[in-house]
């Protein structure tokens, strides 16, 4: 598998196969049909795109939420997570280590959305003990990127 | 009223301002130019170098260090110096740390010039050498390099260019500005020549850790030649540390001996936060140097390949980070094709003969940028070369 084509990827998803092609030295057929095989196989699951929802405007909220459960046994956590993940404001579910079981990023409009998606949603499944959310004040960095301004290009050129 | 004209030293008046810098300063004046100018990594300082620093300010290590630099930062090039390139260097005696490559070419060209003795500087090559050779009160003779040789010394003209009066040869590779490099068998040839003269070489690899097409040899690895030879580098490139002003000596200590005297009176010691950041690159720093590698190797591909597709022809570079293309078949000299590439397109490239003989003709194009960056500048550079 060539996970020099996922790096650049993973880097910066608009680089065309082309690109890719003559960076890697790779004919471009043959990248055309790894990222075909990568994408099938879900090793690349998306592309999307990182942006600053604050520079806009528009309001909008996320939180981060610590979810205990109940001991659960064969695919008990897996359910949860399921059910969990096809609400469509839910960013992200993770399993974890430690002091609670499931980690799950929220995205809403507003504070009482996401307020009403923990009461109304989450506390009310059965194997959920516990919720304790935590809103996201400022985003600095996400997804390896960080949320500035991009730096001006002050380098000096006498050499 | 003075007369600054009857004060200043005549020698420095009349050298001449680097072409880089002029262009440079026309293209300040413009807004919205895609440059592919700079000559220095667009990384910044790997994280954990530069929290080195950091902790020796946390610490309070504000102090000088020993003229030559600190023993552990020494030691730490020596290895460094044994591990890549196979040769070893006492690092209390044959090491000095400088104030980046610059300080090392200057110190080592005062340490050995008299008046009047030849430095054979080969071009098209870095802007320092000559005008630092004539400071000095040598004079630099010089020895074009030909686009038809990929840019490389050739040891016949090598052989005509020497004289009784030759003091020193510069060896520039890899070389900005054209991406040329030596091979072992190549410096073998000049080797061959050097072995049996006093002349002694100052060898500039400040660019060893990037080469693209095997690893970089360096002439004081070749047999005979460790005694004669002056390895001049740094931090700035291979750990993009350009700023921290941090270099090296590498030579015999009959010679580091008599330079340490210039450093000593004329710098005291290199920066001290950045000889602490230095210890950190050199023992963990292997893994940030390939990574900066790879992506300069992955441009430089992009770069060429794209120059290509639009029908500029350019020597592909094996090492650095330039790129030197041939300019010269669209009618316009270099600085007129620069000049109208930067007006009219907003693109801006540095012209060839800002690099000494030899460079008329061709352009430096640097690919110390994003791709994105670099694409942009492409397409200008494609719009204007369709427009001739
Ligand atoms: C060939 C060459 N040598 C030496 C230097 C000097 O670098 P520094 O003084 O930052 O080590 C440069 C910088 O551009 C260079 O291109």
């Amino acid at each position: 598998m060539n996970t020099e084509i996922l790096k650049l990827l993973e880097n910066d998803a608009r680089l065309t196969p082309a690109q890719i092609a003559i960076m890697l030295d790779m004919p471009v057929e043959a990248v055309n049909a790894q990222i075909a095989e990568l994408e099938a196989n879900g090793t690349v699951v998306g592309y999307k795109t990182i942006i600053d929802w604050e520079k806009t405007g528009i309001e909008s909220v996320s939180a981060m939420i610590e979810v205990k459960l109940t001991p659960q046994k064969d695919k008990g956590f897996d359910r949860v997570a399921e059910k969990l993940y096809n609400y469509p404001e839910v960013q992200s579910v993770y399993l974890m280590s430690g002091a609670y079981d499931l980690s799950v990023m929220i995205e809403g409009k507003t504070m009482k959305e996401v307020a009403s998606f923990v009461s109304q949603k989450l506390s009310t499944i059965d194997s959920v003990i516990s919720t304790a959310t935590h809103f996201v004040l400022h985003k600095y960095k996400d997804k390896g990127m960080v949320y500035d301004l991009p730096e001006i290009d002050e380098r000096g050129t006498f050499n | 009223m003075i007369d600054y004209s009857k004060v200043l030293s005549k020698t420095v008046v009349e050298t001449p301002k680097s072409g880089i810098r002029k262009f440079f300063d026309l293209m300040n004046t413009m807004s919205d130019v895609v440059g592919l100018t700079v000559g220095e990594p667009d990384f910044q300082t790997p994280w954990h170098i530069r929290e080195a620093g950091i902790e020796s300010l946390e610490k309070g290590r504000t102090y000088y260090t020993a003229n030559a630099g600190l023993s552990e930062l020494r030691s730490e090039i020596s290895n460094y110096m044994a591990r890549r390139f196979g040769i070893s260097y006492v690092p209390e005696k044959e090491v000095i740390v400088t104030v980046g490559g610059s300080e090392a070419i200057d110190i080592a060209f005062r340490s050995l010039i008299e008046p009047g003795d030849e430095v054979i500087v080969p071009t098209p090559s870095f802007v320092c050498y000559a005008p630092l050779a004539r400071m000095s009160g040598g004079v630099p003779v010089i020895l074009e390099t030909k686009f038809e040789n990929n840019f490389k010394i050739d040891p016949e003209a090598l052989k005509a260019a020497i004289t009784p009066k030759t003091k020193l040869l510069v060896l520039p590779y890899p070389n900005n500005p054209t991406g040329a490099i030596m091979t072992k068998a190549e410096l073998e040839e000049i080797a061959e020549i050097l072995r049996d003269t006093n002349i002694i070489v100052l060898s500039d690899e400040i660019y060893a850790e990037l080469t693209y097409t095997g690893d970089h040899c360096s002439v004081a690895s070749i047999e005979g030649m460790k005694e004669r030879t002056i390895v001049a580098s740094g931090f700035s490139k291979a750990y993009a540390m350009t700023g921290w002003r941090l270099g090296y000596i590498c030579a015999p200590a009959p010679l580091t001996e008599q330079m340490l005297k210039i450093h000593q009176y004329g710098i005291m010691s290199s920066p001290t936060t950045s000889q602490f950041a230095a210890i950190e690159a050199l023992k963990n720093g292997d893994e940030d140097i390939k990574m900066m590698h790879d992506e300069y190797n992955r441009r430089r591909r992009y770069i060429y390949n794209g120059l290509k597709s639009i029908g500029i022809e350019a020597f592909e570079p094996e090492g650095a980070f330039y790129i030197f293309p041939n300019i010269g078949s669209f009618g316009l000299s270099g600085e007129e094709f620069c000049s109208k590439l930067l007006y009219d397109y907003k693109c801006a490239i540095v012209p060839g003969n800002a690099f000494g003989a030899g460079g008329e003709g061709f352009a430096r194009i640097s690919y110390a940028y994003s791709i994105k960056h670099i694409t942009q500048a492409l397409e200008r550079i494609e719009a204007f070369v369709k427009s001739l």
